[in-house]
């Protein structure tokens, strides 16, 4: 044993006693004395097994075994125990370190002991403020310490939540016993052997092992609180690597975290899944002839754990698949990166998808929600993630298939739209902050202008067009808007076509440079008049603006009309 | 008009009455080897149902056996390739062969429910065709034990993998397939990104369709193409019933396998090899059988593609890669299985 540190090791088994004999067999051939707890619920085969197994072992000796259950006191009874018959058989321990069967200490037990000889004095427990939220995961904070706890989780929990509802809804509160500040903290930790005397002969465990007993998950507490009121040098930071996911278990390990571990430089690790043989044949490292002494550094592992943790939580933004469907407004981020949508333009100008794709660094396409094909650029068959143009599968799912798109191209989507188009998305989109929507209202009213129709026909569309874009721009000027919207009547638009293009242009793309062409404009002739006839026709023409009419409805005129 | 019994009893009756048929048909099953005695508690099994698939077999078993699954439960349906003599040799392949009608056993189900009930309790059963194979997060250092282990770590009893239909880059029938070849290494290409998802509110399951079968072969209908949603690993209960192939199951919450909150849960992929150079003859046959789904109209719409020679493959194609190449692209998610 290196310098004057004289380690000893209360190991906690539960199930997986073979494991469990092969930790102890680490720990007791790196020099540490062991006391091993068993979990009385384990079989007397297993527990036999074990025993033979370490029985050529001098420095290990198995202690009186208590039925242990999770989150009860009765862990911490199992600890306790385990603490005095070790300092009791070995009362030259300078440290005491609680590690759990499942536990796989990953550097080499010289370098442990080296580690604590830098500064002997040291306690290194995780204690952390109970009124300090967020330590916790997924459970109760300092309610732990100020409520009853009389049934076991997993076994009653219809009495245990009632219980704890009853509680709060009284108003009930324990009173914490004088002189202790209540810490959590993993329940992995190394104290001096001066200090967990202390908290093992202290006048008054009696009464604060009876508080104890009663609170919630007390082997997160007892020792992190206790250790405070003892130890004035204690390392707030556990020497075990133990992660919990968003609902408070613990991850495991496996063969491939092998080098994430080895070079977290942590000593200790759990938990590992049993069958991890490659993770169990590489740690400990064998010692080299220079110790290494350096402190843990996690930071990397825990970032990759908090990196799933999230993804288990929020997800990615934008994507819908198989284990990922959202529920409306739970989306975390509805598109997974901003796209936009230009609303009459390709009526104004016919070649106003090819101009646009000369101007942006982004996939410009025509009318990807148009009634009779997903107008994809180039017009292909199949789009981008092989999207087939076909409108039936396309419309079953249109949120999909926007989202799908917009996920699986590297390069900004921008698309045409009209009142034309199918309009399930306009609140989609509406609420999307990657939404930007250029919208031209009135614009459809040109394609009618040359169409040849017979007036009553284009009478008619006219009333189905401009009904589904005043539908639409209900929807933009709602207080739920999220995307940026540029919402210009026909009129407006056509007095500075290219202020309002350069500033559409300058949104999606800040360093393009100042545009000075204009697409081909479609001929307006005859604008006037036929909105005229509309209007004559008893159809009051709300949305191009008021200066392209000869002379604008009145407000009476206006309410007739609808 | 609303239904005269709430969802909740008519979801149980339906469970009941798939059980019943599932206990009621047994009998059409006859034994060629029956090793369940070997199978040890905790041992993850596999369930499959096939026909004259003997050339897949031997890569199959090993590609399964490789990812830990213990014992496999064969039904052979009336082959006549020597496939049931093969699974017989095998030391870790428990076989019954029926002649019954596979459409009137809905499509097997009535006959893998009866071996789930019987052989599945309490393992993790594993319910797949001879041309699908299982990935899922960590899948290259990670056996299925693992997965499973964590699957009951976290409290959960189903897992699902949708159906990831594979294609080769030209024709079909441009490369044979070899006995105990990887079929993917033929069939490697996929859709990304074409899939359509729907709510069943019913069963709770989502509906997956798209892919490039849909694409190729339904274009003009593509609301009839097939179902690609799949839940194929399950901690079985006596009291479970598959309700419609391993599309989902009652009762409804097996078939909650994602998250309505914004998150993500694990998941995995069955990659689908079904189109090799075996497919053409098969797709006649099964069309002269007459015994799928829906008047078999999948064959029917294959074999009029088929013989206008169209090749699945097109330009938006991914050739397979790993596992996180499908994570990254959004069809599987490691969930919190860090």
């Amino acid at each position: 044993m290196s310098g004057n540190i004289m380690l000893g090791v209360v190991l906690l088994c539960h199930a997986d006693l073979d494991m469990a004999a092969r930790m102890a067999r680490i720990w007791a051939e790196g020099g540490a004395r062991v006391a091993i707890h068993v979990d009385a619920k384990a079989g007397a085969d297993d527990f036999a097994t074990m025993q033979a197994a370490l029985c050529d072992l001098e420095n290990v000796v198995f202690t009186a075994r208590h039925r242990c259950d999770w989150g009860r006191f009765s862990l911490v009874r199992a600890t306790q125990d385990a603490a005095e018959t070790l300092l009791h058989r070995f009362p030259d321990l300078t440290h005491v370190y609680l590690a759990s069967g499942s536990c796989l200490p990953l550097r080499p037990v010289q370098e442990l002991t080296g580690f604590l000889g830098l500064a002997p004095d040291r306690d290194h427990i995780e204690s952390v403020s109970a009124y300090e939220v967020g330590w916790t995961v997924g459970g109760l904070n300092d309610e732990r310490f100020s409520l009853w706890f009389p049934f076991d989780w997993r076994k009653q929990r219809w009495l245990f939540d009632r219980c704890v509802e009853f509680q709060r809804r009284r108003g009930l509160r324990r009173k914490l016993p004088k002189g202790i500040a209540p810490h959590l903290g993993s329940q992995w930790w190394c104290l001096t052997a001066e200090t967990l005397r202390a908290i093992l002969n202290d006048p008054r465990r009696q009464e604060f092992d009876r508080y104890f007993r009663l609170t919630w998950i007390p082997d997160e507490s007892y020792f992190q609180t206790l250790a405070r009121r003892h130890s004035a040098r204690i390392d707030s930071r556990s020497l075990t690597l133990a992660k919990f996911d968003h609902k408070g278990r613990p991850f495991q390990l496996y063969d491939d975290h092998t080098r994430m571990l080895q070079e977290s430089r942590c000593f200790v690790a759990r938990k590992v899944w049993p069958g991890a043989t490659g993770l169990l044949g590489h740690f400990p490292v064998t010692p080299t002839e220079a110790l290494d002494l350096s402190a843990p550094r996690p930071a990397r592992i825990l970032r990759a754990i908090n990196k799933t943790v999230s993804r288990r939580t929020r997800g990615r933004p934008g994507l819908y698949m198989q284990s990922r469907y959202p529920r409306k407004d739970s989306e975390n981020g509805k598109t997974s990166g901003p796209y936009a949508l230009f609303q009459g333009f390709s009526d104004i100008f016919p070649e106003f998808e090819t101009w646009l794709g000369q101007h942006l660094s982004a996939d410009v396409h025509g009318h990807l929600l148009g009634p009779e094909r997903a107008e994809f650029a180039g017009r292909p068959k199949i789009g981008p993630g092989a999207i087939p143009d076909g409108v039936a599968l396309r419309d079953r799912d249109a949120q999909g298939f926007l989202t799908s798109l917009i996920r699986i191209s590297p390069r900004m989507q921008v698309f045409q739209f009209s009142p034309r188009d199918n309009q399930v998305l306009n609140w989609f989109m509406a609420t999307d902050p990657n939404a930007h929507l250029f919208v031209v209202t009135g614009a459809w009213m040109l394609p009618l202008l040359h169409s040849e129709m017979p007036f009553d026909d284009v009478r008619r569309a006219a009333v189905w067009l401009q009904r589904a874009e005043l539908e639409q721009i209900e929807v933009l000027n709602s207080v739920w808007v999220k995307a940026r919207v540029q919402l210009h009547e026909l009129s407006d638009f056509l007095a500075r076509p290219q202020a309002i293009l350069n500033e559409a242009v300058q949104q999606l793309e800040p360093r393009a440079p100042a545009l000075t062409g204009l697409p081909q404009m479609r001929d307006m002739s005859g604008l006037a008049d036929l909105l005229q006839r509309l209007q004559n026709s008893g159809l009051v023409p709300r949305l191009t603006g008021d200066d392209l009419l000869l002379s604008p409805p009145s407000d009476t005129q206006r309410t007739a009309a609808e | 008009m609303k239904p005269a019994l709430p969802d909740r009893f008519r979801r149980r009756a339906q469970r009941q009455w798939l059980i019943g048929r599932a206990i009621r048909r047994r009998g059409v099953l006859r034994e060629v080897s029956n090793r369940t005695g070997d199978i040890r508690s905790g041992d993850i099994l596999a369930f499959v149902t096939q026909r004259n698939e003997r050339i897949r077999l031997p890569y199959f078993l090993d590609y399964y056996r490789d990812l830990g699954v213990s014992h496999f439960l064969f039904v052979d349906n009336d082959s006549n390739d020597g496939s049931a003599d093969f699974l017989r040799q095998q030391r870790d392949v428990s076989c019954w062969t029926t002649r019954a009608s596979y459409k009137k056993a809905r499509f097997g189900m009535d006959w893998i429910n009866w071996l789930l009930m019987r052989y599945g309790r309490n393992h993790w059963c594993l319910t797949v065709d001879p041309d699908e194979f299982l990935v899922y997060p960590h899948c290259d250092s990670r056996s299925l034990p693992a997965l499973t282990n964590w699957l009951d770590n976290s409290g959960r009893r189903s897992f699902s993998a949708m159906l990831l239909d594979m294609y080769p880059r030209g024709a079909l029938d441009e490369q044979i397939y070899q006995e105990g070849q990887d079929p993917l290494s033929i069939a490697c290409w996929f859709d990304p990104a074409n899939y359509a998802i729907s709510k069943n509110h019913y069963y709770g399951n989502l509906w997956i369709q798209g892919g490039p079968r849909t694409r190729a072969f339904f274009s003009h209908d593509p609301l009839r193409g097939p179902a690609l949603n799949k839940i194929p690993l399950v901690k079985w209960h006596w009291r479970y019933a598959y309700v419609s192939s391993t599309h989902m199951l009652l009762p409804m919450s097996l078939n909650q396998v994602y998250d309505e909150d914004g998150g993500e849960m694990a998941s995995g992929c069955l990659l689908h090899a079904k189109f090799l150079s075996t497919f053409a003859e098969k797709s006649t046959e099964e069309l002269d059988r007459r015994q799928h789904y829906a008047n078999s109209q999948e064959y029917r719409a294959y074999s009029a593609g088929l013989q206008s020679g169209s090749t699945l493959w097109c330009r938006e194609s991914r050739a397979y890669q790993d596992w996180r190449q499908l994570e990254d692209i959004g069809l599987i998610s490691r969930g919190n299985w860090a």
